[in-house]
């Protein structure tokens, strides 16, 4: 294990920004840590880096205890939301900076720099200030940098949180390429689940100062451990007893087996290849199902159902349409009675 | 920088127009910078120009006679050696009082940060008279510096205190804290921190407070009086120098003396800016 967290807890007067957190990265893979701002996530990178201290609890990365360790010893390559650049250097003199620290002889430091830049495809920047290169070029840059000191971990915090959309996809795809090439452990931060999903071979949900639950990408949106990591990972509806995703509910316009939840469509959309419908629930009863309303619905929000296209057509649905739902077979759903979250 | 002092006369009224060149003058800009221009003359540049005229007056012997009297030569000396003593003096205190109120949390801060104005707001000769009472003839902490070369650098320093606090302050407010964080997680102690990454950004702001204090002292009268005694060949300052040729009716000498302090205090600002950029380069 690269990074050992142990019962770290952080408080920020009476707010628990981590509460008795232990998280456990392995070498090599790229890590995502997701959750909601203000969630804890950006602390836990900040302590692990040293750039804050844990009020109690412990962090050791390569095996070594670098609780009371200063960030100047941790051998940590942090990268900034916003670039953090130094303004008055110019990219190679950025680069160049944490090996210039470490007295490399320059012959050395001017190879390193060359590779780098070559890396991050930042080579004809190399003279510019950072005033002169864009967002994206930034944080290339600002990761070369965290690279050059062959760091045992790698950390970014919301990396890609002050790009556009566009370039916030495409450094995305680099970053994981990258990571394929230099394989170095690598932790970043991110509230974006779809950034998380794509990128990481690993993701730790926070929520409120607690881990959620750890996973791959797919162990966490097939089998979330509770509500909220359901409700984190992608959109999420109630159909009766249960919450699941919108795409796993079947429709019909007949009625079928015993189960089944009449309604009306309200509300008819198509957006590209799939058609979203909400679905006014109706009182059951006569089904045969117990009719209270905490079972049902009734009263409650109306349904989401996402269907694909010419499914839709298929069933020649229009508003106003009366229809059966029922939970598609091996559906995600977790109960819907339950709490979110237990209270701090 | 071909265009950096064209644009510097006519910051006050287009300040879009800063780093363009001739060219980008509009019809509006054009009257801006003939406006500023005017002015900038109006107040500085003939009058100045009017100096050196007078100095020439009595030709050039008269002019180096006058700079050669061992007298005017001595408050020459001890005035710009002093100011620049002080000034010196001024980039460490201020940036360190800079420092202390902008990064440091204590008790009395706020009360610290509206005192550091006070030598600005007083009369210099109620400085001077303020000085006299501590370090004068009879100081309760036992250090007559009155009449003394001290005495001048005293009053120098109590005067020109707040320039590069105020000048170094909300610049190194706005620094970013990430950059040093960055910093430091890329093994840089705290000294390499200050030195490579905070003090470039803090150099410009520092010349500028620099300027200002040297400025400053070379022309200080008023807090001098009191507490140096004018004694001619120890504590006489250039300004009063100058106050007793006005007073002789020798307008030329007093014009040569000045004209020599224009000279000095132009040389000064352009070595403080050409360090600044230095600095702000280096990393």
């Amino acid at each position: 294990m690269s990074i050992e967290v142990t019962n770290v807890t952080k408080k920020y007067g009476d707010f628990y920004a981590l509460d008795d957190v232990s998280v456990s990265l392995p070498t090599g893979q790229l890590t995502a840590l997701l959750g909601p701002s203000g969630g804890g996530k950006s602390t836990l990178l900040r302590i692990i880096a040293g750039l804050d201290t844990a009020d109690s609890g412990s962090v050791a990365i390569e095996g070594t205890n670098a609780t009371k360790l200063p960030p100047q010893k941790r051998n940590v390559g942090f990268v900034f939301q916003h670039y953090a650049v130094f303004k008055h250097m110019t990219v190679a003199k950025n680069v160049a900076f944490g090996l210039e620290i470490r007295k490399t002889p320059k012959a050395e430091v001017k190879r390193r720099v060359g590779e780098l830049l070559e890396l991050v495809h930042l080579s004809q920047f190399a003279d510019r200030l950072p005033s002169q290169l864009s967002g994206g070029q930034r944080q290339r840059m600002a990761l070369a940098r965290a690279l050059a000191v062959e760091p045992s971990v790698l950390l970014l915090d919301e990396p890609f949180g002050a790009l556009d959309a566009k370039v916030r996809k495409e450094l995305r795809e680099w970053l994981r390429r990258l990571h394929d090439e230099v394989h170095v452990t690598t932790v970043f931060v991110t509230h974006d689940q779809e950034e998380a999903m794509e990128v990481a071979d690993e993701i730790v949900v926070i929520n409120q100062g607690r881990v959620e639950q750890v996973g791959s990408p797919d162990q966490l949106y097939d089998e979330p451990a509770n509500d909220f990591v359901m409700g984190f990972l992608g959109e999420v509806t109630r159909l009766g007893p249960v919450r699941l995703r919108p795409h796993d509910i079947e429709v019909a316009t007949t009625p079928g087996r015993a189960g089944t939840f009449p309604g009306t469509v309200t509300r008819l959309l198509r957006v590209g290849f799939e058609v979203r419908l909400q679905v006014e629930l109706e009182d059951v009863s006569r089904d045969g199902r117990s009719a209270t309303s905490s079972t049902t619905g009734v009263g409650a929000a109306p349904v989401s159902v996402v269907l694909p296209r010419s499914h839709a057509r298929s069933l020649d649905l229009e508003l106003g349409s009366r229809v059966w739902l029922t939970a598609a077979v091996g559906a995600v759903t977790v109960p819907a009675m339950v709490p979110a979250v237990v209270a701090v | 920088m071909a265009t950096a002092t064209v644009g510097a006369t006519a910051r006050p009224t287009s300040p879009r127009r800063r780093a363009g060149a001739r060219t980008t003058l509009t019809a509006g800009s054009s009257l801006g910078l003939g406006i500023a221009v005017t002015w900038f003359s109006l107040l500085v540049l003939i009058p100045l120009t009017a100096i050196v005229a007078t100095s020439a007056g009595r030709g050039w012997s008269g002019y180096v006679d006058t700079l050669a009297n061992p007298q005017t030569m001595a408050a020459i000396q001890l005035t710009v050696g002093q100011s620049l003593l002080v000034t010196v003096i001024n980039i460490v205190m201020g940036t360190v009082i800079a420092w202390v109120l902008v990064r440091d949390r204590f008790w009395g801060r706020a009360v610290l940060d509206v005192i550091i104005d006070i030598p600005f707001a007083l009369p210099t000769i109620v400085a001077g008279l303020v000085l006299l009472g501590l370090y004068g003839n009879g100081s309760p902490i036992g250090l007559d510096w009155a009449y003394t070369e001290r005495a001048v650098l005293l009053a120098l320093a109590f005067v020109t205190l707040p320039f590069i606090v105020r000048t170094v302050q909300p610049v190194l407010e706005e620094l970013d804290h990430d950059v040093e964080e960055a910093a430091a997680s890329l093994g840089a102690k705290r000294l390499t921190i200050f030195r490579r990454i905070i003090l470039p950004s803090l150099a410009p702001a520092i010349a500028a407070g620099a300027a200002l204090s040297f400025a400053r002292a070379i022309a200080e009268y008023g807090s001098l009086v009191l507490l140096s005694g004018n004694k001619p060949f120890s504590t006489e300052v250039v300004s009063v120098r100058v106050l007793s040729f006005i007073e002789n009716g020798s307008t030329e000498s007093a014009a040569a003396v000045a004209s020599l302090m224009l000279a000095v205090a132009l040389f000064v600002i352009v070595v403080l800016d050409v360090v600044q950029r230095r600095v702000s380069r280096r990393g």
